[in-house]
């Protein structure tokens, strides 16, 4: 029997990002990274080819995250002490792209400064050649005070800064449009407030092949199902023609795997849950793999042996199957 | 294929008696295609009439059965492509694989392991669905890997072999029995047919390529065999991926028989066993029905295991549990009250904390709609009026002879409001992160 497989046929794509800037085009970044451009529902190349693998990053801090998992200091050692040391560390372990996350408050418990977050920016440029994120510590007043000073340090290197979220996304794409930067919009879990937070992006006056969004998932576990969901349904949206659904995704899965009681504890736990340095890396591996196959397309993790393995699938599901 | 009302009208009696509570047989059809209502409301339908419209409503993707002595396991009967449009029905079975080139007291040992393990998810026990005995030839070797297992388990097992004769020696041991057999390909599978026709076995069907299998299912089925397994023969993620998503399609979408039958997936082929549980994740989110492991790991089979409970689970419901005080390792009127609410992970992650910090507790399990506490406060379901409200519903002063509460660190902006609600109480806030709580309880106590 001749088979003809089922296509969909979509009327939208996502939208197609450039992050970072080499010196041909203003900045001093060793490499770019494009992401988006699909037309179908992921990997599925017997209807079109997938034009951009997902990007794995991997999240590094300005000051040393005490409050991380032991596995994870362990793992960076002396390098978790200084970003410039971290960002060469996890350029070397293999990532696509950097995300410098900014710390609330330095490690004497002191607010965090502008002039602190500046020089950890200049550092990670410095000692690293690949493109970059950078996201505020999550409140709104604060991101805005830490992330202008950063853009303005790093202007013309097209960085992601973040996270937008309707209280602050004004300050954020302002400093963005004045420094030729992106910034990536974070809505919980609902395709009307992703689509609500890009039209105010947009209408602030950055074009969308300047906006990443990010529908916030959960981790294993932890509300996983809503982010997989999510994502397949602001990917169907794109690819059904809804404009302002069509930006790539990204979502922070080391973050929220990280914070889990399954990666964070070692002891004191049910003898069923197995080693702990393996149950966390898998923690993180299939949560990533999970939401790459709904549609992430940039996928922040902390732990350079998940990035190994994830991206040894990303290598697999982006190159088209013979289907006999 | 799905039917009209047009077509279900033909078939009904057309008397219009209006004894399914419709006034016209055309009303009764029209909502019976729409799926509405159940033939059975209509009593007069004939039963020529009824066996057409039960195979004309047949489930896209067909349920299969597993049976053994004491367990039973259903795949299948999925009808969307994407959990958000409904939801995905009965979970993959897990199966671990063990080779009759073992030695059969090795095969009894790492059986019983599998077979013991249990890990607690939100209050719901996760343990794996059998095993998978693969023959690599001899029958009396297969026959005693049979029993190996059987001596470490008695979950349902799938049979995978060559040769039929070779698993008829298994399958002699496993009397009263539904297993799962295979592989059936276009050159064997008469005789696979036959024997799991004979043993009230489901097959597992292969062959080179989709339009060969796409002709292979419908032979099988007219020859009076009709619970099937689809192996597309996947050999890596991107040809799995493409591969159950056009079987899932084209059973879902277009209605296409020859398909509509749950896949099997073998991650046990995975070069590592990292790559294992890599291709089992995709698995579980796209499409398998059966997943074949080889490498047992508590640590990695664990993550899986829930992967299949949160992707499985229900969109439209929450997994809740009931709201009220619960009493954990036996308090007495002294010991601290702790808030939060029923929302199943939530309640879990916080009643395991006290439960293993051998402190005594109250917990009081807000009735927030089942959300987690940012989600429920960000909603506006978990306030300090609703907080005060339970703790007058569910009598929290007569459990105790203090008159303080901890809130969960998250949402800590609500002391100042619930002092409000709750007069004469202390608020105290605890941490954010239920981890945290052993150690803040014991500074508290
Ligand atoms: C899954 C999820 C959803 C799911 C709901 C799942 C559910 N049944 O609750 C869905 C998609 C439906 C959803 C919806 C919304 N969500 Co929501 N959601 C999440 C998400 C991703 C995970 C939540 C979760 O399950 N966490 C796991 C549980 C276990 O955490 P938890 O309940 O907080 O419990 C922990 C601690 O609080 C502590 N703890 C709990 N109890 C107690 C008690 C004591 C005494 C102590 C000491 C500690 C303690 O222990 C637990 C483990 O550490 C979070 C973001 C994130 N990644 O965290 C957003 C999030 C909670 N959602 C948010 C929002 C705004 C919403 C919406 C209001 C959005 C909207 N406008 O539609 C809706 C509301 C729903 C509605 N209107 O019906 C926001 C809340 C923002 C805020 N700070 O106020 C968040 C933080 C996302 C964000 N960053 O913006 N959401
Ligand atoms: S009960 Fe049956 S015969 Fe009577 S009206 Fe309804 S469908 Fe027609």
């Amino acid at each position: 029997m001749a088979l003809e497989f089922p296509k969909d046929k979509w009327s939208g794509s996502v939208q197609e990002v450039v992050i970072g800037a080499t010196a041909a085009d203003g900045g001093t970044r060793a490499t770019t990274v494009t992401v988006g451009g699909e037309t179908t529902m992921p990997f599925i190349h017997f209807e079109a080819e997938t034009p951009n693998r997902p990007v794995l990053a991997l999240e590094i801090k300005d000051f040393r995250p005490d409050d991380w998992s032991a596995l994870l200091l362990d793992f960076w050692g002396e390098a978790a002490n200084d970003p410039g040391a971290w960002a060469k560390a996890a350029e070397e372990a293999g990532a696509d792209m950097l995300l410098l996350s900014l710390s609330l408050t330095d490690p004497d418990g002191n607010p965090n400064t502008p002039e602190a977050a500046e020089k950890a920016a200049k550092a990670v440029l410095e000692s690293s050649g690949l493109p970059l994120l950078v996201y505020g510590p999550g409140q709104a007043e604060l991101d805005n005070e830490l992330l202008v000073p950063v853009a303005n340090a790093c202007a013309g290197e097209r960085v992601v800064l973040g996270i937008c979220e309707d209280k602050n996304y004004r300050t954020l794409v302002a400093t963005a449009m004045a420094n030729g930067h992106l910034v990536v919009g974070r809505a919980p879990m609902d395709v009307n407030l992703s689509k609500q937070l890009n039209i105010l992006i947009k209408d602030a006056g950055l074009p969308m092949d300047r906006v990443l969004m990010d529908p916030t998932t959960g981790a294993l576990g932890y509300g996983i199902e809503y982010g997989f969901s999510v994502m397949e349904r602001l990917r169907l949206a794109a690819l059904r023609g809804d404009v302002m659904t069509q930006s790539p995704m990204a979502v922070s899965v080391g973050f929220e795997t990280w914070k889990t009681k399954e990666s964070k504890v070692g002891e004191d736990v049910p003898e069923t849950w197995g080693d702990w340095e393996e149950r966390a890396i898998s923690w993180e591996t299939i949560t990533a793999i999970t939401l790459i196959e709904a549609g992430a397309d940039i996928v922040i993790l902390r732990h350079p042996e998940s990035l190994k393995r994830v991206r040894a699938a990303v290598d697999n599901l982006i190159t088209a199957p013979e289907l006999a | 294929m799905a039917i009209s009302g047009i077509q279900i009208y033909k078939l009904l009696p057309k008397t219009n008696c209006k004894d399914c509570g419709f006034p016209t047989c055309m009303a009764f059809a029209l909502k019976l295609a729409a799926k509405q209502v159940e033939l059975s409301a209509c009593p007069h339908v004939s039963e020529e009439a009824q066996a057409q419209l039960a195979a004309s409503s047949e489930p896209p993707v067909r349920l299969i059965t597993l049976e053994s002595d004491g367990s039973k396991l259903e795949v299948g009967n999925e009808v969307v492509l994407f959990r958000h449009e409904k939801t995905f029905y009965n979970k993959p079975g897990f199966f671990f694989l063990v080779k009759d080139s073992e030695d059969p007291g090795a095969i009894t040992e790492k059986v019983k392991e599998i077979d013991a393990f249990v890990v607690n998810y939100v209050g719901i026990d996760l343990a794996v669905d059998g095993f998978a005995v693969k023959s690599e030839g001899d029958g009396a070797a297969f026959a005693a890997a049979v029993e190996a297992v059987r001596a470490g388990s008695k979950r349902p097992l799938i049979l995978i072999g060559d040769d039929p004769a070779v698993l008829a020696d298994g399958l002699a041991k496993l009397e009263g029995e539904k297993p799962l057999i295979g592989t059936a390909n276009p050159e064997n599978w008469e005789a696979f047919a036959d024997l799991a026709i004979a043993n009230k076995a489901s097959l597992v069907v292969t062959a080179g390529s989709l339009e060969e299998l796409a002709d292979l299912t419908p032979k099988i089925k007219d020859k009076g065999l009709a619970d099937l397994v689809l192996d597309p023969q996947v050999t890596a993620f991107n040809d799995g991926l493409a591969k159950h998503t056009i079987l899932r399609r084209m059973a879902l979408a277009k209605n296409f028989r020859p398909f509509g039958f749950p896949i099997i997936a073998y991650p046990s082929q995975a070069a590592t066993p990292e790559a294992e549980v890599a291709l089992a994740t995709q698995a579980v989110t796209k499409y398998a029905g059966f997943v074949v492991m080889e490498n047992f790991a508590p640590e990695t089979l664990y993550g899986l295991l829930v992967l299949r409970e949160n992707i499985y689970t229900d969109p439209q419901k929450p997994i809740q549990v009931q709201p009220g005080v619960y009493e954990i390792n036996q308090p007495t009127p002294d010991a601290p009250v702790m808030v939060t609410t029923n929302f199943s992970i939530t309640y879990f992650s916080v009643a395991n904390e006290i439960e293993s910090s051998g402190q005594p507790g109250f917990l009081l399990v807000a009735d927030a709609e089942g959300m987690s506490v940012l989600t429920a406060w960000a909603a506006g379901n978990f306030d300090a009026e609703q907080i005060a409200k339970d703790v007058k519903k569910f009598g929290v002063e007569e459990k105790i002879n203090h008159k303080s509460i901890i809130l969960p660190g998250h949402v800590a902006v609500l002391s100042g409001e619930l002092e409000e609600e709750l007069p004469g109480w202390e608020i105290k806030v605890g941490p954010r992160e239920s981890v945290d709580l052993p150690a803040y309880l014991k500074q508290v106590a």
